[in-house]
């Protein structure tokens, strides 16, 4: 049977980069064929800036050697430009007649630069910035010539003029407006670049508007509306890029400003799928490749026929690769109604940064002469980060804040070469950089799987991406917006969960399977993740999968580091009784328990019993009314309570009875991460709660409801979330955060992590204002309870999973025990 | 040979498991993938003495509990980064019975 065909046209960046996505997830599933017009394999056009200023080779930025079409049996016509698409016929036709038919056709034509239409704009010396052979012709002429006017004082044209004016030339920006690269800077580091540029030599005309080109056959000066002539042997016009959407057009296919694609990439023909420059998505066009290559993630998983990726558009940011200069832009630079404006100046340095921030949150910013914390800011402002809580030294950078762990060292750039960057890989700037030079790496992951520099630990993965931006100059270093679930696959965690609602996807295999998982059983790593996501959304159909989960959830209680367990009874509320107490001593004097410690929740810890005895002291202890604590699962673990107003004088309510009741209603619930809770009697607090993932704190007249607090490593207190009067409206309330958390926390998240990362405002929106939801999502809860709330322990006491705790016997003894 | 030691049918070891059995060397645990593929390592991580017999088994790798090493099943390799490596057993499926070359000698290694 012969495969379907993929034609791709634009043998360019966006496209090729498609095709690699393609080939990773669905290796020979067509037969493909590229059409491209430049007379080249597929390079890098971003280091063509590099390459003008000589900083690099033309052979160094060549992607994909013709080695690699021929590799992956892909048939490349390069130097032919396609003219015509039937799609009727479903084939296309080049200049010189060659034709190819398709099943499915890629457009990734990419864009053309914008040439004013000035008189004179076709003589000689006059050239756009857009591939080999604009770099070409600049570098001839400034072999012959002296004179240089680069029309445009955006990013592109400061860097063709930054590269003539290294290649010797003289050179004049000319730009319509009054400060350079108003589309990504603010007035005052637009002044700050200007001077820096003046500084190295750079003549600049701004509020010029050009009125025609000059000469016969070559061009010899530029002609204002003013009436004042520049001379130029050379014009380079870097105003603008125009997508090259002619050929779509022509073909029938609806275009706009680009060629109009859905969330799926596809064009209005479902046969026809569109990327890079060349598209128009949600009303934008773009010009950077970070978000191209987004794209083209997505388009591969649908000509894969996974179905399941979302292209939603992306947040960008832009660097300038001029070398000596630092500069970092992103998103609403500008700020303006609604926005707070954030800044540091420190002219003397020549440091500029400004934050715009919106509802607590990063919406864009400026860095000028210190970008290091670019990234940080960037990631902040993608993962829409509540900045709240560091406010006041988020100017400063991530290494004030504490335990970033890089502090002084972030300074990529000025690294020595030998210094050590991974320190759990010990591999040094040199290795990570000579290995992003030779094996032209894009990504943070590909340095991982390179180098293994920040593989481990990732406290090191801020470095390694500052590393990858100063040693490739550009943006599209930084690591992709979404974050898989593991290497397994290219899908978030969000997206997994949503596939599975939508899809209808009820085990693991049928979820690995139809979301084309890379391995066959996944990693150490997504299985507990899916099983997890599984149970979540099917509470009352899913099997838990036991050899999906970790060691301690699989046999109920918590290794030790000589491989024995602990065994954590429940106690209600931290409430116990002589005969509970009688009970638990019996038991640890009984199996000689080698230790027997208070917990900090509240209980008691048996340690060191041997794997084979656990279900023996189970069952002891459940005959004396004890069961699971939990104290090893991924799921409720205890109510922290303080006596009340029952004993303590202070107190103003009962807070260990609602401490009892909270337990009771959350017991045996899985979590996405370990979730603590406590109640005070009043606000002087003694049990705790506002280090606690939902606490719980008695005022007069009623309840003050806290959460995201954590203890460990990094001890964050609570956010408040909102006061209530009633016993019934406490348990509310929390069943509610308990679901939301449980259906859109990431798996390992612990709460703390999970507001920071969504916001306080949205946890409010959804439990405090939204009073329907709020009930919803607690009848969710309650409902997911039902299954949910058996003791793990009096199961396995009577002879569950007994495998898991009985080791092998050779068969020589087995066989006698046969015969008798 | 005299020295394969039947030990177990292969349905009492779970898909993507292990079981341990005890042997003059210590501890074995025996694994078995999703394709029911067997194998036999010491259950010491090369690590720090973690019980691999507990960890996740995912393809023909374990992770350990303890601390996330990754060993391979079929030479006792620990996957890189990390580095390390522990005993194997030669263990072979015949008729659904599980068999492991204990002693040593001509089989072992
Ligand atoms: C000098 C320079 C510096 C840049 N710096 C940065 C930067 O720092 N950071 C950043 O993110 N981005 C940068 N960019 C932008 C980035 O290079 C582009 O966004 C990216 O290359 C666009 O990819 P694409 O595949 O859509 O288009 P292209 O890479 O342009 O590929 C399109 C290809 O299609 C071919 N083609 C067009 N029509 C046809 C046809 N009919 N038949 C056959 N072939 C056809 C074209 O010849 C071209 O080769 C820079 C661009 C330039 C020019
Ligand atoms: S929190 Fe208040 S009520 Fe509870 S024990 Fe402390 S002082 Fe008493
Ligand atoms: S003991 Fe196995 S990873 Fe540490």
């Amino acid at each position: 049977m012969s495969k379907p065909k993929l034609v791709l046209i634009g043998n360019g960046m966006a496209g090729v980069r498609t095709l690699e996505e393609l080939l990773k997830l669905a290796p020979g599933k067509y037969d493909i064929t590229v059409f491209g017009a430049e007379p080249h394999p597929n390079y890098n056009r971003i280091l063509l800036s590099p390459v003008l200023a000589g900083e690099k080779k033309l052979e160094d930025i060549i992607l994909n050697d013709e080695a690699w079409y021929a590799e992956h049996g892909i048939t490349l016509h390069k130097g032919k430009k396609v003219v015509a698409i039937d799609r009727v016929r479903r084939c296309v036709r080049t200049e010189d007649g060659t034709e190819a038919g398709y099943d499915r056709l890629l457009l990734a034509t990419g864009s053309a630069p914008f040439i004013l239409p000035v008189p004179g704009k076709d003589l000689e010396g006059v050239v756009g910035f857009r591939d080999i052979r604009d770099v070409e012709l600049m570098l001839e002429a400034s072999e012959k010539h002296r004179h240089a006017v680069v029309i445009g004082g955006g990013l592109l044209g400061l860097e063709a003029a930054n590269g003539l004016k290294k290649r010797g030339m003289d050179v004049t920006v000319v730009h319509l407006l009054d400060t350079l690269m108003e589309r990504q800077l603010d007035k005052p580091a637009a002044a700050l670049l200007q001077r820096a540029l003046e500084d190295s030599g750079l003549d600049f005309k701004l509020e010029a508007q050009t009125e025609a080109l000059l000469g016969e056959g070559r061009v010899r000066a530029v002609r204002f509306k003013d009436g004042s002539e520049v001379p130029a042997d050379l014009v380079v016009m870097a105003v603008g890029i125009r997508p090259n959407i002619e050929l779509a057009k022509a073909s029938g296919i609806h275009c706009e400003r680009g060629i109009l694609v859905s969330d799926t990439m596809q064009t209005f023909d479902p046969q026809v799928y569109a990327v890079g420059e060349c598209v128009q998505h949600r009303g934008e066009l773009f010009g950077l490749v970070a978000p191209l290559f987004e794209q083209a993630k997505v388009c591969a998983n649908h000509l894969a026929e996974f179905g399941i990726a979302r292209y939603e558009g992306s947040v960008t940011s832009t660097k300038l690769k001029v070398t000596g200069i630092d500069l970092f832009s992103a998103g609403e630079y500008q700020g303006g109604a609604g926005c707070e404006e954030l800044l540091f100046q420190d002219p003397s340095r020549g440091v500029y940064k400004k934050l715009v921030v919106r509802d607590n949150k990063v919406a864009g910013a400026v860095l000028y002469g210190d970008t290091v914390d670019g990234a940080w800011y960037f990631q902040m402002m993608r993962d829409g980060t509540d900045i709240s809580a560091f406010r006041e030294n988020i100017l400063f950078g991530q290494a004030h804040m504490g335990d970033s762990g890089h502090g002084a060292e972030s300074h990529a750039a000025r690294l020595p070469e030998d210094a050590e960057v991974c320190g759990c890989n010990g591999v040094c700037k040199k290795t990570i950089v000579d290995a992003i030079v030779q094996k032209k790496l894009f990504t943070l992951d590909e340095v991982r799987a390179h180098t293994k520099a920040s593989a481990s630990c990732g406290s090191c993965t801020g470095l390694v991406e500052q590393i990858l931006q100063s040693t490739l100059g550009s943006d599209y270093s930084v690591s992709p917006a979404k974050k898989p679930l593991c290497k397994c696959t290219d899908l978030t965690h969000e997206e997994v969960r949503e596939a599975v609602r939508i899809q209808g996807l009820k085990t693991i295999p049928e979820l690995m399977g139809s979301l084309g998982w890379r391995t066959p059983d996944g990693c150490h790593a997504c299985r507990p993740a899916l099983n997890y996501y599984l149970l979540c959304q099917w509470p009352n159909e899913y099997r838990d999968d036991p050899q999906s989960r970790f060691i301690n959830e699989r046999v109920h209680a918590n290794i030790q580091k000589d491989g024995t367990y602990s065994v954590v009874p429940r106690i209600w509320g931290g409430v116990t009784n002589p005969r509970e107490l009688r009970a638990i001593a019996d038991v640890a004097e009984k199996f000689q328990v080698p230790c027997v410690k208070i917990t900090g929740g509240q209980r008691i810890d048996l340690l060191g019993v041997p794997k084979a005895q656990l279900p023996a002291i189970w069952a002891e202890l459940g005959k004396h009314g004890l069961m699971s604590g939990h104290a090893y699962g991924k799921s409720l673990r205890t109510v922290k309570t303080c006596v009340g107003k029952e004993w303590c004088r202070f107190g103003t309510q009962d807070s260990t009875t609602l401490g009892i009741e909270l337990e009771k209603m959350t017991w045996g619930s899985w979590t996405p991460a370990k979730v603590k809770m406590a109640v005070s009697g009043c606000p002087r607090n003694c049990a705790e709660a506002t280090i606690k993932d939902f606490g719980v704190v008695a005022v007069d007249s009623g309840w003050e409801l806290h959460v995201g607090g954590n203890g460990g490593v990094k001890v964050r207190a609570t956010d408040f979330l909102c006061k209530v009067q009633t016993d019934e409206e406490v348990m509310e309330y929390a069943a509610a955060y308990m679901q939301l958390y449980r259906e859109e926390a990431r798996y390992l998240e612990r709460t703390a992590h999970w507001i920071e990362r969504v916001g306080l405002p949205y946890l409010q929106s959804r439990i405090v204002d939204d009073a329907a939801g709020r009930r919803a999502l607690c009848a969710r809860f309650l409902e997911s309870q039902r299954k949910a709330q058996i003791d793990p322990w009096a199961e396995r006491a009577q002879g569950a999973e007994k495998h898991e705790f009985e080791p092998l016997t050779p068969a020589e003894r087995k066989a006698h025990a046969c015969i008798a | 040979m005299s020295h394969w030691t039947p030990i177990a049918r292969l349905e009492d070891i779970p898909r993507q498991g292990a079981r341990v059995v005890a042997s003059p060397q210590g501890k074995v645990a025996v694994f078995r993938t999703v394709d029911d593929r067997v194998f036999a390592l010491l259950d010491r991580c090369p690590h720090k003495g973690g019980p691999l017999s507990e960890g996740i088994v995912h393809g023909a790798r374990v992770a350990c509990p303890l601390h996330n090493w990754v060993i391979e099943l079929d030479s006792g390799q620990a996957v890189a980064p990390d580095e390390g490596c522990v005993r194997r057993f030669d263990v072979r499926l015949e008729d659904g019975m599980v068999a492991i070359a204990l002693a040593g000698g001509p089989t072992g290694r």
